[in-house]
C-alpha cells in the first residue's frame, strides 16, 4: 500500500450521536391565518430570539377539521418570522406524504418511537426473510470493540473483554468468557437469546429489555454457563 | 530480516520506557544491532533511562523534517555494542510526527538493524498509533491492576485492526505480554491480580514478568538500563524475557513468595 492509499483511507469525517435543545412549534389548529398575527405578535416580544431559529413543526396535535393543512403555506410563514423548519413531527398519512413531498425530515411524534411511521408511498410487498449467515469472530473481542451481527445471529470462539460491546438482530453466543455486554434482538426481536460458557457479562440485553452487572452479580447463574432470554417482557437467566 | 517490535502499554507509568531500554540493550548483549526509538515526542524519557541525555543533537523531528541524516541522528551506546538510540523531540509535540515521515523513517532504520524498539507513548492516540502502526511484534506491557489490564485490553485489540499489517490483511503483529511491578507478597495477600489472572483476562501468551523491585528506579536514576544490573532480580527477570523474545524456554522466575532468612528478618535487608 503506498503513501496515496493511505491517505484516500484516512477518514474523512466521523458520525457523533448529539442532544440539542431545539425549540418546537406545537400547532393546536390550522388555522394559518391567526397563526400568522399570533406569531407575529410573539416575534415582536424577543426578536432576538427567533431570527433564524430553527424549529421543530408538530402537527400531531393538531386537530383535525375539514380544510386540510397547507404544509407549504405553513411553512413560508414560519419562515417569515424568520424560524428555519428542521424537521416535522407527524403521524397523519397526509401530513407524511406532504413532507416526503417537500423533502422535509419526520420524526415520529413524542411518546411513540416503537411505532412504525406508515407512510402511504411505502409499497407493502410480504418478501420472504432471505437467510443470511450468522457472524462468527474467532479472535478475542478486545475492551473498546465493537461487533455488530445485522440481520443475523453472532457466534464468538474466543473470550469477550470488559468494556467491548457485542450487538446483534438474531442471537449471540460466546464460546469463551462473556465480560462484556452483550445486546441481541436489538431490532426487537423478542425470540432472540443470548447463549455464553462464561457469563459475567456488564450487560445483558434482548430486545431492549437488560440487566447491568450490579444486577448480574447477585444471580446465582453468575460465572456458569448460561442462556437468556424474554420470558414476558422480563429477562430470565437460566443454566445450559 | 530485521523486526520491528513495539512497546507499548495504553496506561501511562506502567514501564513501558523501562522495558524498551532493558529488551533493547538485552537483544544488543546477545550480539543483535539494535536501535531504540523514542516515539514519545514532547516528553522525551528514553534518553535519561539510558544516560545518553547529554549527547542528544539531533532527534527523530529532525530527521523527519530533514534537518539531519539518520545517522546524525543515531546516539551509539557508551556500554553495549551493536546499541543505537534515537530521541525523541522535546520542544515539539505528537503532530509533528507524520505517518509518511514515521515509515520512511522506520523502513530506513529496519534496513540497517536488526531490531526496531519503538517506544510508544502513553493513550491510544496519533502517537501511539504511529509507534505500532509498522510493527512485527508488540510487547502490551501491564502492570498487575485492573485498570491497567484493561488499557493493555484496548491496546491489544487496536494492534490487531490498526495496524499496517491489519489494513493489508497480513499476517497479524504477534502479541506478547510482559507484566512489571509484580509482588508474589501482595498476590498472596489478595491485593493484586496474580499471573494467571491477567493471562486469563488477556489470553496472551506472557513473555516475562518483572517483579517490583528497588532496582528499577535505582537503574533508571542512574540512567543505566536495569538489565545490567545483573546482581538484581528485575534484570533478570527482564534478561529472561529477552531469551523468550528470541524464542528460546526459559521457565518463569520470582513468582512465589521469597522466604526471607533469619538474618534478614533481624535486620530488615533489602527488598
Amino acid at each position: 500500500m503506498n503513501q496515496a492509499d493511505l491517505l484516500e483511507k484516512a477518514p474523512v469525517f466521523q458520525l457523533k450521536g448529539s442532544m440539542l435543545a431545539l425549540t418546537i412549534l406545537e400547532l393546536s389548529s390550522n388555522e394559518l391565518d391567526r397563526l400568522d398575527i399570533q406569531l407575529a405578535e410573539k416575534v415582536e416580544q424577543a426578536p432576538q430570539f427567533f431570527q433564524d431559529a430553527p424549529i421543530i413543526l408538530a402537527l400531531d396535535k393538531c386537530l383535525q377539521s375539514a380544510q386540510p393543512l397547507d404544509l407549504v403555506r405553513l411553512l413560508s410563514i414560519c419562515r417569515k418570522h424568520g424560524l428555519h423548519t428542521l424537521a416535522l413531527r407527524a403521524e397523519h398519512p397526509e401530513h407524511l406524504a406532504a413532507a416526503q413531498l417537500l423533502d422535509l425530515a419526520v420524526i415520529p411524534p413524542s411518546g411513540a418511537r416503537e411505532r412504525p411511521l406508515a407512510i402511504a408511498a411505502t409499497a407493502e410487498i410480504a418478501t420472504e426473510p432471505s437467510f443470511t449467515p450468522a457472524r462468527i469472530i474467532t479472535q478475542p473481542v478486545r475492551s473498546g470493540q465493537q461487533i455488530y451481527a445485522k440481520n443475523t445471529d453472532l457466534i464468538v470462539m474466543a473470550a469477550v473483554s470488559a468494556g467491548s460491546e457485542l450487538l446483534a438482530d438474531g442471537n449471540i453466543h460466546v464460546y469463551g468468557p462473556l465480560r462484556g455486554r452483550a445486546l441481541a434482538g436489538i431490532n426487537g426481536n423478542l425470540e432472540a437469546r443470548i447463549f455464553c460458557q462464561q457469563m459475567s457479562a456488564e450487560m445483558l440485553s434482548i430486545a431492549g429489555q437488560y440487566k447491568v452487572a450490579e444486577d448480574l452479580r447477585r444471580d446465582p447463574l453468575w460465572g456458569e454457563a448460561t442462556q437468556t432470554y424474554l420470558n414476558a417482557e422480563h429477562l430470565e437467566i437460566s443454566t445450559l | 530480516m530485521s523486526k520491528i517490535i513495539v512497546v507499548t502499554s495504553g496506561k501511562g507509568g506502567v514501564g513501558k520506557t523501562t522495558t524498551s531500554a532493558a529488551i533493547g540493550t538485552g537483544l544488543a548483549l546477545r550480539g543483535h544491532k539494535t536501535v531504540i526509538v523514542d516515539f514519545d515526542v514532547g516528553l522525551r524519557n528514553l534518553d535519561l533511562i539510558m544516560g545518553c541525555e547529554r549527547r542528544v543533537v539531533y532527534d527523530f523531528v529532525n530527521v523527519i523534517n530533514g534537518d539531519a541524516t539518520l545517522n546524525q541522528a543515531l546516539i551509539k551506546d557508551k556500554r553495549v555494542e551493536n546499541l543505537y538510540i534515537l530521541a525523541a523531540s522535546q520542544t515539539r509535540d505528537k503532530d509533528a510526527l507524520t505517518v509518511e515521515g514515521v515509515e520512511k523513517i522506520i523502513t530506513e532504520l529496519a534496513e540497517q538493524f536488526e531490531y526496531v524498539i519503538c517506544d510508544s507513548p502513553a493513550g491510544i492516540e496519533k502517537g501511539a498509533h504511529l509507534a505500532m502502526y509498522l510493527a512485527d511484534a508488540a510487547i502490551v506491557v501491564t502492570n498487575p491492576e485492573v485498570s491497567s489490564v484493561r488499557d493493555s485490553d484496548r491496546m491489544l485489540g487496536l494492534l490487531s485492526s490498526k495496524s499496517k499489517r491489519a489494513e493489508e490483511g497480513r499476517e497479524p503483529i504477534t502479541e506478547h505480554l510482559l507484566l512489571t511491578r509484580y509482588s508474589p507478597e501482595r498476590v498472596a495477600r489478595g491485593e493484586m491480580l496474580s499471573v494467571e489472572d491477567v493471562e486469563e483476562i488477556l489470553s496472551i501468551q506472557m513473555i516475562g514478568v518483572i517483579p517490583e523491585s528497588q532496582a528499577v528506579l535505582k537503574a533508571s536514576n542512574q540512567g543505566v538500563p536495569v538489565i545490567l544490573d545483573e546482581e538484581s532480580d528485575a534484570g533478570q527477570a527482564y534478561s529472561d524475557a529477552v531469551d523468550r523474545l528470541l524464542g528460546k524456554e526459559v521457565p518463569h522466575r520470582f513468582l512465589e513468595v521469597q522466604k526471607k532468612g533469619f538474618l534478614q528478618r533481624m535486620f530488615g535487608g533489602k527488598e
